[in-house]
């Protein structure tokens, strides 16, 4: 099959995600969002998530071939994330893919979302080098992948041991009154005016830790040090500078994450490292990284920040490249796996 | 030619239609896998009846009550396969009537039909069965089945209600159904469209679930939030 059209659905999260990738390359990347219907609780419902997939479901499919300009029948295959993710919303997205395969006669792949989050950087910029170190940093993720074929042989060297990256970014937001989500809010305020005068812990990076924990990560004790040091300030009646703590987390934060990337390039010997999930459009994480990647010779890759967040060109990409790799379709009974192990790429 | 399926219940199927008669019919018991069987069983019952998917001209799906997560997986499924096969959206219909018309034939008078809401609770409709159809009186609802009138609970019953909950839902219909069949399903779709039906000017619906309970989730810091895919939440 030359360059295969392959459509995408992802519904792991809170975003109903289609998208069209034909070969290599993106013709069309629709997202539906019901982060405002979450916003009011403070995170994501899985209830609310679920019943917004299902309404956005149709819709979602039509508006991408109509912005692509191609119809269902073009498509040759359809791919889906089968996991990890909140299962109730997985749910609706495999049964969503199952009933366009059997609808268009064609087969589909359900493959894994973190894996997908890296495959959709071919869309951006060519081809992966083989092998690929993924840092995957999101609301639900927060993970260290050594990656020498992301279509069937994805290793996982680490991963938060607690909350995920963007977990923190949300927390500590709340602390501050910014609101949900509090990645974009926390850059921002650390960007206007903020300045890194605060030393806030770095979790698993003590020696001890750096043996038992190389690659793993850990948000939760620097989260409950920006609790303590905010508390203490208004138990003193002092203002809480908002935008010099936002730049100490984030600068904690993104030291850990880059660090630790950087570090396990250089163990592995490879010279490529891609950078996805929502918080790699964290503009600091970007800079940072750039910065040490460049002083230790590794070649960066970030996907525009639109292919960061989830979305469906990155489960089309990663079954696009499937296709082309003659990989196994799954079968029409595969389950959606909502803690599918990133070692297991495709369902 | 009609396709009906439904996953509102602990049976998971689809039957094909003919507009005379159910050509083939097909169903899995099973209370969690509905996602890993409901297409399975679609090109099953196809390949039963000996129709193609592309000679297919409507699909019907259960909208429930019935568990949500579950029967989300039936109404997606119905919507995305008519749109992919470029058909019309699909019709819902109240999986409680395709119950209480599965009777049709073999009882006569009013029965209950009670199915499982879990949480210590039923789905519930009461019906007039007749020899042109059965026809709601009441309902659907969602309650606790002791917390029914008791001049309902001492109705005879259809589903699951009466096993589950004997001491408030004694008489069982002989021989009733447990589950949705979907060949009742698509029998019934077919005279709801043809106008044969004594609830013809309401019984078909919009494809979207009859959810009857809103989520769990209260606006300020709670148990049932995350912030992190990985966790198993649902209402029902
Ligand atoms: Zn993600």
């Amino acid at each position: 099959m030359n360059e295969p059209l392959v459509l995408g659905i992802e519904t792991s999260c809170d975003e109903t995600g289609v998208g069209l990738v034909r070969g290599q390359t993106l013709l069309v990347d629709a997202v539906a969002s019901s982060v405002e219907e979450h916003a009011r609780f403070g995170g994501v419902v899985p209830e609310v998530a679920s019943r917004a997939h299902l309404e956005a479901m149709v819709p979602t499919i039509e508006r991408a071939c109509t912005e692509a300009g191609v119809r269902l029948s073009d498509v040759d295959a359809v791919a889906v994330t089968s996991g990890p993710g909140l299962a109730g919303a997985l749910l609706v997205g495999v049964a969503a893919a199952k009933a366009l395969a059997v609808a268009l006669d064609r087969p589909i792949y359900g493959v894994n979302h973190l894996a997908a989050h890296v495959a959709v950087d071919v869309v951006e910029h060519g081809p992966l080098p083989e092998p690929t170190m993924g840092l995957l940093v999101s609301g639900g993720h927060s993970n260290l992948l050594l990656l020498p074929d992301v279509t069937h042989d994805i290793r996982s060297l680490g991963a938060t041991i607690d909350d995920a990256a963007g977990e923190a970014f949300d927390k500590v937001a709340r602390l501050l009154g910014l609101p949900f989500p509090g990645g974009p809010h926390i850059d921002r305020a650390a960007r206007e005016g903020g300045q890194v005068v605060i030393d806030f812990p770095r979790g698993l990076t003590s020696g001890r830790d750096l043996e038992r924990h190389r690659f793993d990560y850990s948000f939760s004790g620097l989260k409950t040090a920006v609790a303590r040091w905010v508390q203490a300030r208004r138990d003193s009646g002092e203002p809480v500078p908002v935008a010099d703590v936002a730049a100490s987390f984030q600068e904690a934060v993104v030291d850990v994450l880059t660090r630790k990337a950087v570090m396990a390039c250089r163990e592995h010997g490879v010279e490529d490292l891609l950078i996805g999930g929502g918080v790699a459009a964290n503009t600091r994480l970007r800079s940072l990284a750039q910065e040490r990647c460049d002083a230790a010779g590794i070649r960066l890759r970030v996907p525009r920040p639109g292919l960061c967040t989830d979305n469906g060109a990155m489960v089309a990409a990663l079954g696009a490249e499937m296709v082309l790799k003659g990989r196994d379709a799954s079968r029409l009974d595969l389950p959606a796996d909502s803690s599918q192990p990133v070692s297991q790429v495709s369902a | 030619m009609l396709l009906a399926i439904d996953t509102s219940t602990t049976a998971i199927g689809a039957a094909v239609h003919d507009g005379t008669r159910v050509l083939a019919s097909f169903t899995q018991e099973d209370a969690r896998r509905h996602g890993e069987l409901l297409a399975p069983a679609i090109v099953r019952t196809l390949q039963d009846a000996g129709v193609d998917r592309t000679a297919l001209t409507a699909v019907v799906c259960g909208v429930g009550p019935g568990p949500f997560t579950g029967l989300r997986v039936g109404v997606v499924t119905a919507l995305v396969l008519a749109h992919g096969l470029g058909l019309p959206a699909p019709d819902g219909v109240c999986s409680l009537d395709a119950l209480a018309h599965d009777l049709v034939g073999r009882h006569e008078g009013r029965v209950l039909v009670a199915t499982d809401a879990r949480r210590k609770e039923v789905y519930w409709a009461v019906y007039d069965v007749r020899a042109g159809g059965a026809h709601r009186l009441e309902g659907p609802g969602v309650s606790r089945a002791a917390e029914l009138p008791a001049e309902v609970r001492a109705l005879p019953v259809v589903g699951r209600g009466t096993e589950l909950y004997p001491d408030a839902l004694p008489h069982r219909v002989p021989d009733a159904p447990r589950d949705v069949d979907p060949a009742a399903l698509a029998d019934l779709a077919v005279a709801l469209r043809g106008g044969r039906h004594p609830d013809s000017d309401t019984g078909l619906l919009d494809p979207e679930p009859l959810y009857l309970r809103r989520p769990d989730a209260v606006a300020a810091p709670g148990t049932r939030m995350t912030t992190s895919p990985g966790g198993t939440g649902t209402a029902s």
